[in-house]
């Protein structure tokens, strides 16, 4: 069976085993989420179920907006999300909470991973730098070295790995457990260490 | 806002009662100890597929950390040798700490008994 929901990151922390080994956690707030539109094949070309998860005002949402929560009965939420291919019983307007995991499932978490700026090629590829500190050498520590060739072929390639952007991307972690799981307060939790910040978004997807 | 605090409390309560369920009557709760104090501390050792529990008698030479990572660090002297071992207070592998004498000092962290010597530790602490 297929399973997903929207989580925020609340924290991370550990739990024992009964073995007695301590293992780190992250806490995760998820759902509940309001299935608003159902897509089928016949309709949209497609399968896949859109969740909508935490609420927010009416006056938040445009009026196109509204009129799509509307039509489900959903009050307005802030995030919409696509999941494809669900193949399971449900409505539109229907809620969906974190009991359909169990403990001991294997999950896999998208988020968006914290944006680390403008970074170096050390930090960013894990160069190991050019240079020592002594033996005439200056300056070129964290450098990256050569990028290229010479006349031939008189550019720079495609691709060549250099300082920039790091970060801020779309990461998935895969095969992670579930550790725990506490209905009454809409909280999963699961094992080891998730993309983002804390109160960032996440998508929880059991296939 | 930061619930976690908040989350870790829960998530201790759920230990505990777990265990509570699990063990029935043979679980106790950990006593409030401070670093000097002779404890004793069963420890639930798993052997294959027997289980049995086992004594550590010593000193508690200090407390470190909060919430689920608070530790304690416990020192003995085994036939002339130091040894020192650090348990998890909230280890569900501890069936049991006992306090045989509570330690007078003024210290935080007894680091200083080590170079000591039994007759000595013992003047020290109480």
């Amino acid at each position: 069976m297929t399973a997903a929901i929207l989580g925020k990151k609340v924290g991370m922390t550990s739990l024992f085993t009964d073995k007695g080994a301590k293992v780190p956690v992250t806490v995760i707030q998820a759902g509940p989420c309001t299935i608003t539109q159902i897509k089928t094949m016949k309709t949209d070309g497609y399968s896949a179920v859109q969740l909508g998860f935490e609420e927010i005002p009416e006056r938040k949402v445009n009026k196109p907006l509204a009129g799509h929560f509307a039509k489900v009965g959903s009050k307005p939420m802030r995030t919409l999300k696509e999941f494809r291919d669900m193949n399971v019983d449900f409505n539109e307007g229907d809620e969906i909470t974190v009991e359909q995991f169990n403990i001991g499932d294997k999950v896999k978490v998208s988020g968006t991973g914290k944006g680390r700026g403008f970074q170096g090629v050390v930090k960013r590829h894990h160069f190991k730098g050019v240079g020592m500190a002594t033996h005439g050498q200056k300056d070129r520590q964290r450098h990256g070295g050569s990028v290229g060739q010479s006349s031939w072929p008189s550019r720079i390639l495609k691709g060549v790995r250099m300082p920039g952007r790091m970060g801020g991307k779309r990461v998935t972690i895969s095969n992670i457990e579930v550790m725990d799981i506490v209905s009454d307060q809409n909280i999963i939790i699961v094992k080891g260490c998730l993309p983002g910040p804390i109160n960032s978004l996440l998508e929880i997807v059991k296939r | 806002m930061n619930s976690m605090p908040l989350i870790e409390e829960m998530l201790k309560a759920r230990a505990i009662d777990s265990r509570k369920q699990k063990d029935g009557d043979n679980y106790v709760e950990v006593p409030s100890f401070n670093p000097g104090d002779q404890v004793n501390i069963a420890v639930r050792v798993v052997e294959g597929e027997k289980e049995r529990i086992q004594n550590f008698k010593g000193i508690v030479l200090g407390i470190r950390g909060g919430g689920v990572n608070k530790t304690f660090r416990v020192r003995k002297i085994s036939n002339g040798v130091g040894v020192e071992r650090v348990f998890h207070m909230s280890s569900p592998m501890l069936q049991g700490i006992t306090v045989l004498r509570t330690g007078n000092v003024r210290r935080a962290k007894l680091y200083y008994l080590r170079g000591m010597s039994e007759r000595k530790i013992r003047q020290k602490i109480s």
